[in-house]
């Protein structure tokens, strides 16, 4: 009846996770009772859980981010307080079953279910309106791809209290990952959590590729394309390249477990370097879906704080596509101690160096744009500056790893851990958070408190040096990665010095909550207008936070940089005498739904449940076939609705009807 | 208050679009999925192409594939799309009869490739051959099967598309549906024949 699903699933018996599941519990005991004491679970259901609105499912995929990063961060702080005190002996307080599940969570939950949903959400908030259009191409879609993400999310969070999770580290290789070595549910949370999101980013990718290609603003040529949007279409041509890979190399694994395939196995002819090629040739582009968008925040940040249009604007885009093409062929320097043959080696060592030359002409662009103008220190151009000071450091001990003899040294050793935290965290989550600080206001109508974000910042970035610096050092020492306890003397000081580190980190963290807690607060005092920053494109130009439809009239486009060259001429702001009817979606639960279902069947695929995994499949086909013959899913705005959202801006200048 | 302001020429006023043409961004938009498709093939291709020789002292191609009967189940598929297409020609001159004549007729002819490949892969199990035998065998079900499960996607697909013909008739949404069904159908005849190729052919060889 439930499979392998028993009640000694239940990990009662570890206090740790215990204590962290009644936590987990109360906190969201609270917030259940606050929504029903306010009354504001019909509104939440309407107006949020279901709507297809791009800005709010922008603002949900960030809470999600937000939320998976205090569980991730927790994870940080617990390995590396573990490894603080189990030197010399003594063994520490994580035993190596449950530290090993905590190394596999923070890597796949950073990865897949912070960053991504921080990069997607921003993307969700701003590129339909950069390119002027009222919402993405398939706004039901979106919203599934959401919940999918939801999904994955649960699962995972799932495995704390409801059996395991894998063991293996992120990228769950074989034979490890295998029935034989790891006959537990860990994995198969690993491979559902995996699937059910992928899924959800793979609909994302294409949404936002249709959207960009068929729904900008009339005048926008792909070459007047902000640059933000042209960072996240090169992404999100990654993500339609490469999540398949993903998709395909994570199947094979599930047969493999689940039907005693050998695709990956030690008996019967199996390949497990098969498995290692395939991960990476996802594994690869997937940091540049990462790192691209935020190299367009950056770009956005530095453009409108130095009040100068950006430098180089069409080598920014080519080196974007550069760097794509670039990533699908250096997958192989994540296994030179594979045994390939020196010249393969050079090839794959030789490709990676030359990505350095695009990431180069970026940062080039970034300086020059900076040089002459005059540079506002708010808080996403401190964020840009700390980006710039030390990805260009991870991106230096990125080319050493590139080096085939070094790598032989190096590989697996925490020289390696620092290298993709230094440009992880300094690249695409300094990036993510200067967009939040930069797009704040436009997505709630109220700033950001400036000297929390300030505080945060510096705990952040001194932080991260004292955190990741002495990896570095460890790394050239010979220490490797994924140890749960060590004994060498030498060791030691730096093992201290990094988790003091992460206590910065922390306090940074510390902050940003606050920062939130304080500024919602404080949001009567703090609200700002449209365009609070003087920006260059044309998700200025409408109100903070903008109407569900964004924009009344669709906005005019000359050239790069829309809005600028509107301030210029004279006609930001105008509005049209009568307003035409605006065409919109029905929110919709068919989204949630279909998510929700497809979750349980995750679940049952992982306990071998098999009648509810069909039965959630089936219910989930059901809920599309319903869905697609529902002929009520959109309407119109009408000029009059339109003429009293519009009213309340008052001044505004009227354009004669000519 | 009415002020007079510069614009550029011909910019205002902008004609709102009476409707964001869903039909056109659809077929778009699914092309794009179906080019992600692609991809997720050519990963358990390329892993076909590794694990070939990983026969682990069990049977190989040449002792497994009868060309003869694969051919017979190719050309019900490439059938199949012919007359896939004589049904879209029907839906888009608006015959409603024509049109679910030809979704029959191929549904037919999918099903009839579909039976065929169910019975060569219970065959290969009775005789011990099944995908547990080896990485070679592991491989080559996974591909065919993997095409085989998208073949029945699509017939279950037509199912619902030929009630819908029936009941709705040939409205916008419907022709764009059937159009996404097409693409689908002619692009799981392309991965085919690829299939048939590097699998079936060249493993006679």
């Amino acid at each position: 009846m439930f499979g392998k699903l028993t009640l000694d699933a239940i990990p009662y018996h570890e206090p740790i996770i215990v204590i962290t599941l009644a936590v987990v519990g109360l906190v969201g005991l609270f917030v259940a009772a606050s929504v029903t004491k306010m009354g504001k679970w019909g509104y939440l259901w309407r107006e949020w859980l279901t709507s297809v609105d791009h800005k709010r499912l922008g603002i949900m995929y960030i809470i999600l981010a937000l939320v998976m990063l205090i569980r991730g961060f927790a994870d940080a702080v617990m390995m590396r307080t573990q490894l603080a005190v189990a030197t010399g002996g003594s063994e520490g307080y994580l035993p190596p079953e449950h530290y090993d599940q905590i190394f596999t969570a923070h890597g796949v939950i950073m990865i897949i279910f912070m960053a991504m949903p921080m990069m997607i959400g921003l993307m969700n908030i701003v590129l339909p309106l950069q390119i002027g259009a009222r919402d993405v191409a398939f706004p039901f879609l979106n919203n599934l791809s959401f919940w999918l993400s939801v999904g994955g999310a649960v699962l995972i969070n799932l495995s704390l209290g409801v059996g395991e999770f894998a063991k293996t580290g992120w990228v769950a290789y074989p034979p490890l990952s295998g029935l034989s070595y790891s006959p537990g549910v860990g994995v198969d949370y690993y491979i559902w959590a995996l699937q059910i999101s992928g899924l959800g980013t793979l609909l994302t990718g294409v949404n936002f590729l249709v959207t960009v290609f068929k729904m900008r603003a009339p005048g926008m040529k792909l070459m007047d394309m902000p640059i933000f949007t042209w960072t996240c279409t090169w992404a999100n041509i990654l993500i339609v390249a490469s999540f398949p890979i993903l998709t395909a190399v994570l199947g094979m694994l599930t047969l493999d477990r689940y039907l005693d395939f050998h695709f990956f196995t030690n008996e019967g002819g199996g390949n497990a370097m098969m498995y290692i090629n395939l991960f990476w040739a996802w594994g690869h582009p997937e940091v540049y879906i990462l790192i691209l968008p935020a190299f367009g925040i950056f770009s956005e940040v530095i453009s409108t704080f130095t009040g100068k249009r950006l430098f180089g604007y069409k080598s920014m885009v080519w080196a974007s596509g550069a760097i794509s093409i670039l990533g699908f062929i250096v997958w192989l320097h994540h296994f030179f101690t594979m045994g390939s043959s020196a010249n393969v080696n050079a090839f794959f060592g030789v490709a990676t160096m030359i990505i350095s030359i695009p990431t180069g002409v970026k940062l080039f662009n970034w300086l020059f744009t900076i040089y002459r103008g005059r540079l506002r220190f708010a808080v996403p151009v401190l964020w840009t500056l700390g980006f710039m000071v030390t990805f260009t450091i991870g991106g230096m001990t990125g080319v050493l790893l590139a080096v085939p003899g070094a790598d032989f040294v190096l590989h697996n050793s925490l020289f390696l851990i620092a290298h993709f935290h230094n440009t992880i965290i300094g690249g695409a989550v300094f990036g993510y958070l200067a967009g939040i600080a930069f797009w704040f206001p436009k997505a709630t109508g109220f700033h950001m408190n400036e000297r929390l974000g300030k505080a945060a910042f510096w705990f952040w970035q001194i932080g991260f040096y004292v955190a990741f610096m002495p990896l570095y050092v460890l790394g050239f020492m010979g220490m490797t990665r994924r140890l749960n306890h060590t004994d060498n003397p030498l060791w030691e000081p730096w093992l201290y010095l990094a988790a003091f580190g992460a206590g910065l980190i922390l306090i940074g963290v510390v902050c940003q909550l606050v920062q939130l807690f304080v500024s919602i607060r404080d949001r009567e005092q703090n609200k700002a207008e449209g365009d609070p920053w003087n920006g260059h494109t044309l998700e200025w130009s409408t109100t903070s936070p903008p109407p569900f439809y964004n924009f009344a009239s669709t906005p005019i486009v000359e050239g790069i940089d829309a809005y600028t060259t509107a301030k210029e001429k004279g006609y930001a702001g105008w509005r049209p005498e009568k307003f035409a009817p605006i065409h919109m979606p029905r929110n919709t639960s068919a989204g949630i739904l279909m998510a929700g279902f497809l979750t349980v069947m995750g679940f049952a695929l992982i306990w071998h449940i098999w009648w509810l995994a069909g039965a959630s499949f089936v219910a989930t086909i059901v809920t599309l076939l319903v869905r697609a013959y529902d002929n009520d899913v959109d309407y119109y705005v009408q000029p009059d609705e339109i003429e009293r959202i519009e009213g309340s801006a008052a001044g505004a200048k009227v354009a004669e009807q000519v | 208050m009415t002020t007079q302001v510069t614009y550029p020429a011909n910019a205002y006023p902008v004609p709102e679009e009476e409707h964001h043409d869903p039909g056109e961004n659809t077929l778009f938009g699914f092309w794009l999925y179906l080019m992600t498709d692609c991809l997720l093939f050519a990963s358990v291709f390329a892993t076909w192409g590794v694990l070939y020789f990983a026969t682990d002292g069990g049977p190989g191609p040449k002792d497994l594939f009868e060309l003869d009967y694969v051919a017979i189940e190719t050309a019900a598929l490439l059938v199949s799309s012919i007359t896939y297409g004589f049904a879209m020609i029907s839906a888009h001159a608006g015959r409603k009869g024509g049109a679910l004549f030809w979704l029959a007729v191929t549904f037919v002819c999918g099903l009839v490739f579909i039976g065929m490949e169910v019975n060569e892969f219970h065959h290969l199990i009775a005789e011990g051959a099944g995908p547990q035998r080896s990485a070679f065998l592991t491989a080559f079900f996974s591909l065919v099967g993997m095409h085989g499960l998208h073949v029945t996607a699509g017939l279950l697909w037509m199912i619902v598309m030929m009630i819908e013909v029936s009941k709705r008739g040939l409205g916008g949404k419907t022709l764009t549906r059937l159009g996404c069904l097409s693409m689908f159908w002619h692009f799981l005849d392309v991965v085919w024949i690829c299939v048939f190729t590097t699998v079936y052919l060249m493993g006679a060889l």
